[in-house]
């Protein structure tokens, strides 16, 4: 039963590849419920709050946009990030530090390629499902459906996959796991809060602005409105952006974790 | 074709070097032990034979795949049961197994779930998670995950480090059916009685390097003889007596309280008191004799 003598094997097999993602599918059944009943009832509290709660004090809408419905499209990206970067990085961390998990998987033929590839792609899959959340909540609060957004989890999964990447090369670097405090104070908050998702960017000084075009999130924040309420050609350059963000933190996560898992 | 084939290997970590210019040969179908103490190498040895570290020199062969360009082809073909339990805790029995049979790439995964399951003698708890097993169960689990695949080739890295006496017993077993089968093992330890029980041949492992290698019979012949007397006392006596076999020629060594004087029956008159325990000389005294290590 073991392999057939003389079989190749290659680079960025399926095998090695479903085989990772289904010791995550496996794991996820554990802990499924939790995981979504948060990311449901988040938007839903948010929206509450700050939307309701703002729009009946101090604004009414954003370019003609009801309050409501500019937050909760803006929560896609919210809920996006943090559904890659944080459990990429603490969950790579933990399956490589506490748990050794990642010393198995490689002691099997698995190269470290296939296995962040693996992790990476579940973990952008499982965030672009979340991400749409808030679009439906939002729906709930009277946004109107729009053909358009049937192409927001393809947005959802490329921003994903690169902060999935980001999170895993970070999990490689930092020495402890309290250092997460540090890229989480540095990245994950800045570009979370630059976003354009609770306030329209064209308010800031121009400097801020201009780092907001290099934020993803910001792309997909405006990419996610255009499917609500009509995209725009400069959109295109928006998805080849977090095309390329996806490309190269893939890369990156890849040389971390070689430099971190091979001796 | 032997299993594994190591030349000159060299292995360093910044000033450490932990695998030093090492031959090692495991010819198909025997059980090796290799034996030595902590740092002796022995993890980072098997960590070489999974491409899980890059050697600096030398030549790495792994059931005929050269090493490190064909790490992946080698790996497919062969089982790993690491020193730590690294287990999904929350996922059931039988994920576990699915899991690695799929890494595997095993064609028909249920099949070889139920086989492994068999082999740990898990049948019944396939469906409970990995944290309601006793900690013998768990441990059969890890083996059998590494022989999901039913590899030709097996490497045990210190398999039952921890572990209580009857668990250790158990998974003597298992690893004495499966040499039985015919698949190749390296193990590590530093249980002389796990080399004893196990192991086809011994390769003693000091700094890196194979400093003795044999069955453990020929071992005990060519170093320690046929007997080995055991003297308690007070520390003076001790020192007394040691420096007359000393004297005589005769390898002396420290065993807990007690000193050990290896070969005592080629001691001449005087050497050896009348109070001494004689017992048959063992592989720990060709263990301590060699590498200077207090044996476990
Ligand atoms: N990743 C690493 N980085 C730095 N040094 C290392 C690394 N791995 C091993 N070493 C060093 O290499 C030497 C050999 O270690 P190794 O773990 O191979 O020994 P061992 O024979 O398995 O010991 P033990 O019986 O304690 O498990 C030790 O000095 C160890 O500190
Ligand atoms: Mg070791």
């Amino acid at each position: 039963m073991s392999a057939q003598p003389g079989r190749r094997l290659r680079r960025l097999e399926p095998a090695a590849i479903g085989g990772v993602m289904s010791r995550e599918v496996a794991n996820f059944r554990t802990y499924w419920k939790g995981t979504t009943f948060s990311s449901i009832l988040e938007p839903i509290v948010y929206l509450l709050a700050f939307g309701l709660g703002l729009s009946a004090t101090l604004v009414d809408e954003v370019g003609g946009v009801p309050y409501v419905q500019f937050v909760g499209t803006g929560m896609v990206a919210t809920a996006v990030i943090f559904s890659s970067a944080l459990p990429a990085m603490f969950g790579t961390f933990v399956k490589h530090r506490f748990q050794n998990t990642y010393d198995a998987i490689l002691a099997a033929p698995v190269d470290v390629e296939e296995l962040v590839s693996a992790e990476m792609l579940w973990i952008g899959l499982r965030a672009s499902v979340y991400g749409c959340v808030p679009l439906l909540v939002t729906i709930g609060f009277g946004l109107d459906p729009a053909w358009g957004m049937l192409l927001v989890p393809i947005f959802c999964l490329f921003t994903a996959l690169g902060f999935a990447g980001f999170g895993i090369a970070m999990a490689a670097i930092v020495a402890k796991i309290d250092q997460f405090n540090y890229v989480t104070a540095l990245f994950v908050t800045p570009l979370f809060l630059v976003s354009g998702a609770f306030f329209p960017i064209d308010e800031l000084p121009q400097g801020f602005q201009i780092l907001a075009q290099l934020n993803p999130l910001h792309q997909l924040v405006e990419l996610v409105r255009g499917g609500a309420f009509g995209y725009e050609a400069v959109d295109l350059l928006r998805v080849a952006g977090l095309v390329a963000f996806a490309f190269v933190m893939w890369r990156i996560a890849i040389n971390r974790m070689e430099a971190r898992l091979i001796d | 074709m032997a299993a594994i084939e190591l030349r000159g290997a060299v292995k360093r970590f910044g000033p450490i070097t932990a695998v030093d210019g090492l031959d090692l040969e495991v010819p198909e179908g025997i059980c090796l032990g290799l034996l030595g103490p902590n740092g002796a190498g022995k993890s980072t040895t098997m960590r070489l034979l999974t491409g899980q570290a890059i050697a600096d020199s030398g030549k790495l062969r792994v059931l005929g795949h050269e090493l490190p360009g064909d790490s992946k082809a080698a790996r497919a073909e062969m089982g790993v049961v690491p020193q730590l339990d690294n287990l999904d805790v929350d996922v059931t029995v039988e994920d576990n197994l699915a899991v690695y049979a799929r890494l595997y790439r095993v064609p028909d995964v249920g099949a070889a779930v139920d086989k492994a399951l068999d082999l740990a003698r898990l049948r019944g708890r396939r469906r409970d998670a990995v944290d309601k097993l006793s900690g013998g169960m768990r441990r059969r689990l890890l083996l059998a995950r590494g022989l999901v695949h039913e590899p030709k080739l097996i490497l045990l890295d210190e398999p039952t480090v921890g572990l209580d006496p009857q668990i250790r017993t158990e998974l003597w077993t298992l690893i004495d059916n499966l040499r039985t089968r015919g698949t190749t093992i390296l193990m590590s330890t530093h249980y002389i009685e796990e080399a004893e029980r196990l192991a086809d041949e011994v390769a003693v492992m000091d700094k890196g390097k194979i400093i003795a290698r044999a069955t453990p019979a020929e071992l005990i012949a060519a170093h320690a003889g046929t007997h080995t007397a055991e003297i308690y006392g007070p520390p003076e006596r001790l020192t007394e007596v040691r420096a007359i076999a000393e004297g005589q020629g005769l390898p002396v060594r420290p065993a807990g309280p007690a000193i050990a004087i290896v070969g005592s029956e080629r001691a001449a008159d005087g050497a050896v008191p009348e109070d001494a325990v004689i017992r048959a000389a063992s592989l720990e005294d060709v263990f301590v004799l060699l590498t200077g290590a207090e044996a476990e």
